[in-house]
């Protein structure tokens, strides 16, 4: 009882905060641009391949999407540095189990993405003499983009918030700045209301921006 | 290996069925808050439709950590002392409250205003409309997106651990802890964990088949 606000501590260590922000926007992006490359390599394999192939991506799809992020997080952290020999710093761990979580993600939007590529434009490209890589890097692949683009913004913003399971193995992004500011200077109510006002003006100002490039291309159409 | 993790079985049980438990209140106490906040946000009028939209638009747009750690360390700032479970449930359910108002928006809206329009022709009172009309059809375009959203909350509470609560995956941590076995005990738990939201996914599927029949 008897709280009062002080956000003189806050803004004394607010590096902490902006810091923090600035790393979660950098995991994010390098994780999804990561993401994006295998689910789309395997979003295309998996509409031409056979039954085996086709099983083994369904089935990392489904692990990803079915295990708590936090575990996937420790298991690359902790668990795999057990059984091979690798060392890497957590940022690198933590990026490279959010761009193999984001990838389980991006292969059911691509994939969905391509089959709701109209057939005729398929047969367009067929009846003008394209190559099946052609048709694939000239129709198939460009109008899939435009279909998924929403659903690729929804994933970026999604992951920008899943970054603070980053603070976990004490990667220092924002939410981590904020419990370091938590623990450090006892300001509790302050440093959430600054983390939280930090993550939702970052957070709707990319679904804005997203929402602006996403109309740019729908009129392109 | 295999002794000490068979060994470390019950222990790991007990925090599974934590788990299950956060879950299960999480889900269900946010099913009730979440219809009667959905439905004040259609019908209410202006007031509870700004609050409900605000809530649902700042809860969604921060990550379920900072929520939880807010709550868990703010609310004694505010004179408000709660176990750290139910500190925990609570940011959970505010958190998935949050998705189930965005649900029950969604059904409400999927449904054609020519059925409510047909309604009040026939002579149905507001109560009448909503409880035979919308309602019904509306329930049908809410249960299978609800159902998937429902591994969310077990996915979801595997952070609960972090606030030391011996669910599942601390319950994994404090056994790594002792017998060093990281990789086989965290592929144990991933394994759990998957087991229990597949059936769930599935069962999510059969009933998304269940009712394809209403899609237009």
């Amino acid at each position: 009882m008897g709280y009062t606000l002080n956000f003189n501590l806050i803004w004394r260590h607010f590096d902490k905060l902006w810091g923090g922000l600035l790393l979660s926007l950098e995991l994010a992006v390098i994780s999804i641009a990561i993401g994006i490359v295998i689910g789309l390599v395997l979003a295309v394999w998996y509409v031409s391949a056979g039954r085996v192939v086709r099983a083994i991506i369904a089935a990392y799809v489904e692990f990803i999407r079915n295990v708590p992020l936090i575990l996937l997080v420790y298991l690359v952290f902790y668990g795999v540095p057990t059984v091979i020999d690798l060392a890497y710093s957590a940022p690198t761990s933590f990026v490279v189990t959010l761009s193999v979580y984001s990838g389980a993600y991006l292969v059911e939007v691509f994939r969905s993405g391509l089959e709701a590529v109209p057939r005729g434009q398929l047969d367009a490209g067929k009846a003008i003499g394209l190559t099946p890589w052609q048709r694939l890097i000239h129709v198939r692949l460009p109008t899939m983009m435009r279909i998924t683009l929403p659903a690729l913004s929804n994933t970026f913003i999604s992951l920008f918030k899943d970054t603070s399971i980053a603070s976990v193995i004490s990667v220092p992004e924002l939410t981590y700045g904020a419990q370091w500011i938590n623990f450090n200077t006892f300001r509790i109510v302050e440093v959430y209301l600054v983390t939280t006002a930090m993550y939702l003006v970052t957070g709707y100002a990319l679904l804005f921006a997203l929402r602006l490039v996403e109309r740019r291309f729908r009129a392109a159409r | 290996m295999l002794s000490q993790i068979l060994y470390a079985l019950p222990f790991l049980a007990k925090g599974f069925a934590i788990t299950l438990w956060v879950s299960l209140l999480v889900v269900v106490l946010s099913l009730i808050a979440g219809v009667l906040l959905g439905v004040g946000l259609v019908y209410g009028p202006a007031p509870l439709r700004w609050a409900v939209r605000i809530f649902s638009d700042t809860i969604r747009g921060i990550p379920i950590l900072v929520l939880m750690f807010f709550v868990y360390y703010g609310l004694p700032a505010a004179g408000l002392h709660l176990q750290s479970f139910w500190a925990a449930v609570l940011a959970l359910t505010l958190f998935k409250t949050a998705q189930v108002v965005e649900y029950v928006r969604g059904a409400v809206a999927s449904i054609p205003k020519g059925q409510s329009e047909a309604a009040m022709a026939i002579g149905l009172t507001f109560r009448q409309r909503l409880t035979s009309v919308i309602f019904p059809q509306a329930f049908r375009r809410f249960l299978p997106p609800w159902i998937n959203g429902v591994t969310d909350a077990v996915k979801g509470s595997a952070l609960v651990s972090l606030l030391g609560i011996t669910d599942l995956m601390q319950a994994i941590n404090q056994v790594i802890g002792r017998t060093y076995e990281a990789m086989p005990l965290y592929i144990l738990g991933a394994l759990i964990y998957f087991s229990v939201n597949y059936a769930l996914s599935y069962a999510s599927r059969r009933l998304e088949r269940r009712f394809a029949f209403i899609r237009d």
